[in-house]
């Protein structure tokens, strides 16, 4: 069975992000970039059902401009066997994404397509369930455990109230959830034999959908600042003054 | 045009979360449709009419939207939605799993997650874990929306006496199962709409120890959270955290126990009124958002919090 991952280029996760000061949108110049920590446990639960024999190819795909081939690399370091970059500059939305993919997956026709359930950058988590939806897959979003039995992939995921277990025919689409699995880091070997694994470039005309807008971004501003309140020395203090300072019990 | 809303409720119960999304609806135009898609849930949608600001409620009752998969539900509301010039839905686990599969369905973006209605096509939404806040027009004919629950007071849920139609037929992808779950019975509220949450982070040391958290959340009539530290630690299960990834709750006392504060974490509760941190390390950045901060050993200061309340 073939493996389709999705990776994302994003914020790295410690990076602090700032807004720029037009407002236009946040000012990613010269920051710390990386894979987006939800893709990088999809690509660990693929390499894991290739270690388990239930994958026997693990394709790796993202798409934006060319620097997403570094993580690209990341993935093939941590266990793809190739990779697919669909190269644009333009601003991506889920929706187009969600079709690229979709062509992507009529013709590599995987068993399982494992993505992250949100990028840490637009915070959407759209991609996967749209992309299901597209390709008529079920989808089982948000998981903490994933077993392939037969045909059918039997998904546990984190839900409001606690677990939901459902049965999926393949082919079909995860999304992960933080505790799906932890991701191994990528050896050196492995780092040097990813830059000859193969990884082909293709454009959004190539793969017939036209990047098109359908939201427009008018302003992105700074959150509303929390300022640090007082420090109590007791809690005898501390039940007084939410007692009748702040009223709240 | 009308604005079809996606109630969340388990067949029985009518969830808070659909009241919010009701609110940030009527921000958006006045002929509010909701829509109770379930398998025996005529309660359900006798519950949604009740509901001030409600017009009419559509009631889908079939056996294939009993666990509100997302597979059968998405064409419901995909057939339906056509007619509509909005589709809400709370941002719940169930919202965020079937949402986005409509909005493909229709061809359009979803707006996720909103905090704020601008105006019937522009929202205003949190990105990057709430360290940034865009304002975004959707340009679509048709508007996909989840609702950030906290972002929205809670509509009235008796006052209105809407019409309840039924809506024929049946959609079964037959392409899912449900197979079962694993829901945690408690006693006390619901992490999302308690007005008072007792929160452990990984300075709990175990499971055991959120034990002291109980006692106070039990004084309180809180609910007891955890961040993602204490998730993954297994101290806890997971519809406990608060967090990006986990509920975003936003309660009129937040108390953080052992919790650092992680920007992750942060994003999950800072829009909380007021929020206490109890923390031995006066380093955390819990700190730095707290109203109140007591610098002191959790196990110390939990029994004797209990003791005084």
């Amino acid at each position: 069975m073939k493996v389709l991952v999705t990776v994302k280029r994003v914020i790295d996760y410690n990076v602090k992000v700032r807004v720029k000061s037009d407002n236009t949108d946040v000012d990613l110049a010269n920051v710390k970039m990386a894979i987006n920590p939800f893709c990088e446990i999809a690509v660990e639960e693929a390499v894991r059902l290739k270690e388990a024999g239930t994958a026997t190819e693990i394709v790796a795909v993202s798409m934006g401009p060319k620097a997403a081939q570094e993580q690209l690399r990341t993935a093939l370091a941590l266990g793809a066997d190739r990779a697919i970059h669909v190269e644009t500059d333009e601003v991506l939305e889920s929706l187009t994404v969600a079709k690229m993919l979709a062509k992507i997956v009529d013709e590599e026709k995987p068993g399982l397509v494992v993505m992250g359930k949100q990028a840490i950058d637009s915070d959407n988590n759209q991609t996967g369930q749209m992309l299901a939806a597209l390709s008529g897959m079920p989808q089982g979003t948000f998981a903490s455990e994933l077993k392939v039995e037969g045909e059918k992939a039997l998904v546990t995921r984190e839900v409001d109230g606690g677990l939901q277990t459902v049965a999926l025919n393949m082919p079909a689409i995860v999304t992960t959830d933080l505790r799906l699995n932890e991701p191994r880091y990528a050896s050196l070997p492995n780092i040097m034999k990813a830059k000859r694994k193969p990884l082909e470039t293709k454009t959004p005309a190539d793969l017939g959908v036209e990047v098109s807008a359908r939201t427009k971004l008018l302003k992105v501003e700074p959150p509303a600042e929390r300022s640090a309140g007082i420090k109590v020395d007791s809690v005898e203090q501390l039940v007084e003054k939410l007692k009748n300072e702040a009223k709240v019990i | 045009m009308a604005i079809l809303v996606i109630a969340e409720h388990d067949n029985s119960v009518l969830k808070g979360a659909t009241l919010n999304a009701v609110t940030a609806a009527s921000q958006m135009g006045d002929d509010i449709h909701v829509l109770v898609a379930g398998s025996s849930a005529q309660a359900v949608a006798d519950a949604a009419a009740k509901v001030s600001g409600v017009a009419k409620v559509l009631l889908a009752d079939d056996a294939a939207y009993e666990h509100q998969l997302a597979e059968n539900v998405s064409l419901l509301v995909a057939e339906l939605g056509k007619d509509y010039s909005h589709v809400v839905a709370p941002a719940t686990t169930n919202g965020k799993n079937t949402l986005p599969r409509v909005a493909a369905l229709l061809d359009v973006a979803q707006v996720s997650d909103i905090i704020r209605v601008e105006s019937a096509d522009t929202f205003v939404r949190p990105i990057y874990a709430g360290n940034a806040i865009a304002t975004v027009q959707a340009l679509d004919a048709i508007k996909v929306i989840t609702v950030r629950t906290t972002g929205f007071d809670a509509a009235a849920a008796e006052g209105g006496s809407a019409a309840v139609e039924a809506v024929a037929g049946s959609h079964d992808a037959a392409i899912s199962a449900f197979v079962g779950e694993e829901v945690a019975v408690s006693d006390r509220p619901e992490l999302t709409s308690a007005p008072v949450i007792v929160s452990g982070g990984r300075g709990m040391g175990n499971g055991e120890n959120f034990g002291m958290l109980e006692k106070v959340a039990d004084k309180l009539g809180a609910a007891v959270g955890a961040s993602r530290a204490a998730v993954d630690a297994g101290f806890v299960p997971n519809d406990m955290q608060v967090g990006q990834t986990g509920k975003i709750v936003a309660p009129d006392l937040y108390i953080a126990v052992g919790i650092s504060g992680a920007i992750q974490h942060l994003a999950g509760m800072k829009d909380s009124k007021v929020i206490v941190a109890i923390n031995k390390d006066e380093e955390a950045p819990i700190f730095q958002v707290a109203d109140y901060g007591l610098v002191a050993d959790l196990f110390e200061v939990m029994p004797q919090l209990e003791a005084q309340l």
